[in-house]
Order: structure tokens, then sequence, then C-alpha cells
């Protein structure tokens, strides 16, 4: 490999040639600020618009400053990140950018977490000249069901916009008109609602500022925990337990199970339950319609749609509802774990408690913005009254202890109420990619081959690269299985499928990179990608930690088949836990 | 940018041109700009539906379309009116009142340079000298040319189209 050598505040490296001076820095350790630039390592994503100027540098012999995001090394080069005319550049290019920004930190969703904020800190900006007579663009805000645009506090990074076309290829968000009037947005600036936006939150995710953000539903959590004529349950989604101690300081995969559920009391949930549960109850669903499926497909019946689909992801069924319109048969008709969760915490659980279900409020903890639209969506109500009522992300959670006084890291450990709340192995692994099917091929196998698994940990299907496939022997039946996560990978993979050059059987799809663990709602990573990886790892350290590992051995999956649904995809099943799609392609265009 | 008001339903022969217009580009994605030049050659300007066509013949999103369409100021997402109209503002007839003239135009029809009517009746826009200057200041509507005119008189012109 060629290399060039070069030196960077008098400090001497040596790179690969085509190194940015942004990385050669970070190599020697000097992190030069930057707004824009965003690279998600283990994921392969890089935003590289050169827009920000925040990382100009000065090199040696050369008249203007240079991006160092977007200026490649060169043999003998002389760069000085902090010279006196870099910081000056520096201060005035932010003051230009802040003059153009609203001023309500107070009030900002983001306040505390903006990266914006941090680098005026970081700057030592105290005053931004001229502001008081500097003409501000301003735009409507738009208010979807999962996602707040306030685009008036947009900086065009274009984050959003590489991880929404690039990473995704939802092709939502775009940057339109030019000059000052310059924002990214839906085209003909509909709202968000009138795109093909899938909600999976992943512009939220890595926006800087306030500009993208989720809709906060800790209020409504809060009364309804003070209406004494309601009794309301919680349950908690499986990658939230790896990733909420980071909103308390804690290292990245750190599993905080115990104190979250301890959390969640103190709070004054009546019920503390887990979505790990229902985790449990779609496997049984989805992993006996794949077996249905199978055998039938087996036995020569030509109307079997394979491979199969999975369903849990609401940002994956709107991809597909919008993009793939014409395979609308192909996934699983099981719900999510949050809505199955919802439908027999309301059936179910309400007749033991003998309540009715309007008196009965489901919240759940997602990691998901997504699952704020899921839980709303009309087929999920029964006369009006939805199934989940509020569902609100890891970070509104983290808000609630906060606001609620709780001293999270000196909490001891609790276990989740019971019957809603006993969960596998299985079930947790749920939160990363390629788990849902681990999780299904652990229970498919025993059920189909009436033996126990030889091995429990299927460590073909786990890992980080966007598309996997591994083929699993069922007793000499070998079952083909895709795996995609990125709503890219997944379009990649299901137009091979559209295209019939793929063979699989059963297919995982999760709109976020990494799974749920990178989900929307999650901790802010900032664009450090090893912080998904660590809560992947804690992940499947649960799930080893569980004294049951396949849902199918869930005592109180077990008992909820005997006492009230029958078994695996009966007509009470069918009626509470399936569901159908909706072709949604229609609604993208303006009309 | 502003956005045409006027919904438009593409007729059959209008959308097999767009992705006539797209195939001779081989529907490259990377020909967008060229494909937006020449369907607005044709069809006189870019509205959302016509972006929706191009997008889904490129296979794009429709919002990088808009994106293009929006940068770039020769593109334009307003039909003109069926009269449009254009003032010279031109050195002659700009020293000769056409900024006032023009005012009342945008007083009257209550829309800015660039825009038109809601109804679709008429168009605004400025030119620069139409070698009439002694005729200064000048107005085109359509082709029919109106010369001296002052602010008093746009009432009058304005009129002739009344019933057209």
């Amino acid at each position: 490999m060629e290399t060039v050598k070069l030196t960077i505040d008098n400090k001497q490296v040596e790179v690969p040639k085509g190194t940015t001076i942004y990385k050669a820095a970070k190599k020697l350790g000097i992190d030069i600020p930057t707004l824009c630039y965003m690279e998600l390592h283990d994921l392969g994503v890089e935003n590289k618009p050169a827009g920000c100027r925040i990382c100009v540098v000065e090199v040696e012999g050369r008249k203007n400053l240079a991006p160092s995001c977007a200026t490649e090394c060169a043999e003998g080069m002389v760069v000085k990140t902090h010279t006196t005319r870099v910081i000056n550049a520096r201060r005035t290019v932010l003051e230009l950018i802040l003059s153009d920004h609203p001023k309500d930190c107070l009030t900002c969703p983001k306040s505390g977490r903006c990266e914006l904020q941090d680098m005026a800190i970081k700057l030592g900006i105290r005053e931004i000249p001229g502001h008081e007579y500097a003409e501000m663009s301003t735009y409507k805000k738009d208010l979807s069901p999962s996602i707040i645009r306030d685009v008036d506090k947009c900086i065009m990074c274009r984050r959003c916009e590489t991880m929404c076309n690039e990473v995704q290829t939802v092709g939502a968000l775009s940057a339109v008109n030019r000059g000052f009037m310059a924002v990214v947005a839906p085209a003909f600036e509909q709202d968000l609602e009138k795109s093909p936006c899938t909600y999976c939150g992943q512009c939220v995710a890595v926006c800087p500022t306030g500009a993208l953000t989720e809709i906060d539903h800790t209020s409504k959590v809060i009364r309804a925990i003070a209406d004494p004529t309601k009794t309301v349950l919680v349950q908690t989604a499986p990658a939230v337990r790896a990733a909420l101690g980071e909103e308390f300081g804690m290292k990245p995969g750190t599993l905080v199970t115990g104190k979250m559920v301890s959390a969640l009391r103190q709070i004054g949930f009546d019920y503390v339950f887990d979505t790990d549960f229902a985790a449990d109850l779609t496997i049984m669903e989805e992993g006996t319609e794949l077996l249905d499926r199978l055998t039938r497909f087996l036995n020569g019946d030509k109307s079997v749609k394979l491979p199969i689909l999975t369903s849990c992801c609401p940002a994956w069924v709107n991809f597909f509802e919008h993009n793939f319109t014409d395979m609308l048969d192909v996934p699983s008709s099981a719900k999510s774990p949050q809505q199955m969760f919802g439908a027999i915490a309301k059936s179910y659980f309400a007749e033991k408690l003998g309540k009715k279900r309007d008196e009965l409020v489901v919240v759940s903890v997602m990691p998901c913005l997504a699952k704020k639209y899921e839980c709303q969506r009309d087929e999920f109500k029964h006369d009006g009254n939805p199934d989940v009522d509020f569902s609100i992300s890891t970070r509104e959670l983290a808000h609630l202890i906060k606001e609620f006084n709780i001293n999270f890291e000196e909490l001891s450990d609790e276990d989740f109420d019971q019957p809603l709340g006993e969960s596998t192995g299985a079930g947790v692994i749920f939160g990363a990619t390629g788990g849902v099917i681990e999780a299904a091929v652990r229970t498919a196998y025993e059920l189909y081959t009436g033996k126990p698994l030889p091995k429990i940990d299927f460590t073909e299907l786990r890992g980080m690269e966007g598309i996997r496939s591994a083929t699993i022997d069922f007793n000499g039946l070998p079952i083909n299985i895709g795996i995609a996560h990125g709503l890219g990978n997944a379009r990649k993979l299901l137009e091979d499928v559209r295209l019939g050059k793929a063979t699989y059987h059963a297919i995982e799809v999760m709109a976020c990179p990494g799974g749920c663990i990178g989900g929307g709602g999650q901790p802010l990573h900032h664009g450090n990608s090893s912080i998904i990886k660590a809560r992947m790892e804690a992940i499947y350290r649960e799930d080893a930690g569980k004294p049951i590992r396949k849902s199918h051995e869930n005592p109180y999956i077990v008992k909820l088949y005997e006492e009230f649904l029958g078994k695996p995809m009966s007509e009470k099943a069918h009626h509470l836990l399936h569901t159908h799609y909706f072709n949604k392609k229609k609604d993208v265009y303006i009309k | 940018m502003h956005m045409s008001h006027i919904k438009l339903e593409l007729k059959p022969e209008q959308v097999s041109k767009i992705k006539q217009i797209c195939q001779s580009f081989n529907n490259d994605s990377g020909e967008l700009i060229n494909v937006l030049h020449k369907t607005q050659e044709t069809f006189g300007y870019l509205p959302a539906e016509v972006q929706e066509v191009v997008a889904a013949e490129l296979n794009i999103p429709v919002a990088k379309v808009y994106g293009v369409v929006t940068f770039y100021s020769f593109f334009t997402m307003i039909p003109r009116g069926k009269h449009p109209i254009s003032i010279c503002t031109g050195t002659a007839c700009y020293v000769r009142g056409a900024e006032k003239v023009l005012d009342e135009f945008k007083r009257i029809l209550n829309v800015k340079v660039g825009e038109t009517t809601p109804d679709g009746k008429f168009s605004l826009n400025c030119l620069r000298c139409v070698g009439a200057c002694g005729l200064a200041p000048v107005v085109l509507i359509g082709e029919k040319v109106y010369g001296r005119v002052s602010p008093d008189g746009v009432k009058d012109i304005l009129k002739e189209y009344e019933e057209k």
C-alpha cells in the first residue's frame, strides 16, 4: 500500500495515500471539530459534503484554508489545525451559522445533546455579531406521528440525507432550494406524512441539532399514571436495556435490565412487563407460520409464498408497503411484539384483572420512533381504543427517570411482573440484527424435527455485515436464511427475491443498522458506531445468561396458549396476533 | 420556489412524451439535468406531476428531482399564464418609469415577478429591451406590444383581456 508522510501540529504521521487530513489527524489523537462530517465505520457510512467549513486547517504553501474532511494528505505536507488564522475563520464560520439559527436553546429538545451547542461552547462563542438585525430563514414546522422536523434549526450538514438516501434508500429527504432558503426537505416541501418516510428515525439519530427530533409522549404517560381510574402497564423492548445506561453516563454495552425495572416501578407503573414476552409469542406465531408455509411448499403447494419475511420492524413494514407493493402477501402476517403485547394485555390480562380494555393504558418503551406511528395505526385499534396507547423512546424514558428524581445508578435490580414479564433468551436477541431469525430457528427446528437442538447459539446468523446468509440443517432439510439490516440492504435482498435470484426460505429484516440496538430512539451515538457494537454484545450476553433460551419453553407462553389462545395460528390467535398490509404507494404522490 | 396552485392531470400522451425523453438519455439518473431541460422545453415548466414521472423513470427519489429543480433558477414549476406579460426594464424603459408600471401590474394582479395568477390567466415577467426604446416604457402581452405605458393605463390594458 502506497503511503504518504506529513506533519500535523508538529507531529509526524504516515497514512495510506488518499487519506484525508481529518482522518490523519484523528490517527494522531487530534480531533478537528466538524459539524457535517460523519463516519459510521462499522456500517460503511460516510457523510462528507464539506459543507460546514468548521474543519478548516492551514496547509503550508496553500493560499486558502483547506477543509480537512475533504482534502487528501500529500507527501511532506505541513498542516496546522489551530493557528490564529484557523481559529478566527472557524469562529466566523460558526457565528455565521448561528446568525441564522434560532436562539431558543433553553427549550430546545436537543439542548444538552446538541452538537451545534457543544461547538459554540468549544469555540468560545460569546456573542453573535449582528444577529439582532440579521434576517432568519424560517420554514413551516412539520409534525408527523413519529418525527418532528423543525428545519429552522437545520444547518445543512446533510447527514439525514445520507442516512435517508444512501443507507436506507427511502428517498424521503433531499437538499432543496438554494442560498438562504436551502434546506433538507421531502419532495415539494410536503410534510413527512406525505413522503415515503418510514419513520425509521435514522435521520433523527444523526441530526447534530434540534432540526429532527421525536414526538414526545412523556407528558401523556405522566398524566395516565396520575389518573386513578387507569391501570397503567409498561412493556420494554429488548434493545432498551442494552442502551439506557448510556443516558446516565454508563459505559456502552452496560446491561441495566434490573435497574430499569425498579425505575419503572418507582415512576409509578402498576405493572412492569416485558416486550420480550411478546417476542417469544411472536416466535410461536411466526415460527409456526414459517413451518406451515414450508411444509405446504415441500408438499408441492404452488400457492405458498416463500421466503417468509419477518414483520416485527414497523419501519420495515412501512418500507415494503411503499416499495414492494407487489409482494404484500410475502411477509409474515404476525404482528410486531409491541402490538402482540398490547393485544394480549387488553384481552387476556384485562380479563384476569376483571377490567375493561379502556381502563387499561399500555405504554411501550422502544428504541424506535416508527413504533410511535405503528401503535397509532387504525388496524391496531378496537373501537378507537388502541392496543398500545403510547410509545416512548429510550431517550424519553431516561428523561422520565431524571424528572422523577430517581438516582438510576444507585437502584437495586428488580424483576419484571408476571405473567407478561417472563421471557427467554430468544426474546432478548430480537434487539440485534439476526436475532429474530435465530430465535425463530431455535423454535422451528425443535417443532419441525421433534428433537432438542444440539447447540443453541447460531453464531453464523450474527454479525454486523449488512447482508448475511446461512443454511441451517433441519435434520437433513437445508433451510436457507437471509438477513438484512438497514433498509438499503433490505431493498437489495428483496429485489433479488423479486427477480427470483434468491432462494431463501426465510428472511429477517431490521430497518436500522445493527437492528433495534441502533434504533432511532436510542441514546445518540454521535457518529460512534462502536457503541452499537457494544450494545450488540450486551444483548447476546443477556441471552447467554438466561435459564431458558427457546421461546416455546417460556412457561407463561405455554400457559397463555393453554388458558386462552389454544394453539399457534388458532382462530383466536389469528384474530389477536396477526395483521395485514396496505399498499401505500399512492400516498407518496402529491395529488 | 413557488409552486403552481393549478392541479395538473397528465394525459397519457404527455406521460409517454416524458418517458421518451428519459429513454433518449438511457434512463440514466446522471442525466437528470439534461432530462429536465428537455422536459421543460416540451412543457414550458416542470410541475410536480411531471417531476414524479421523471423520478420514476430514472429510478431516483422524487425529492432528489425536486432538489435539482429548485436549485437551478432556470427551472420553473410555474406555468406561463394564458397571457404572459413581459415588462421591459431595460435602461430606456426604466428611466421612463417602467418600475412604477411593474408595481401597478403586481398590485392589480396580486402576483410577484415570476408568478402566475391562480386562474392561470396572466404571468408576470421582466425582460431587458425589446428594441422599441422610442416607445418606452414598453409592455408585451403575448405578441402584442404596448408603448408609452403609464401606471394609470395598466388597468385599461388588462381590461382588454377580461373576456379572452
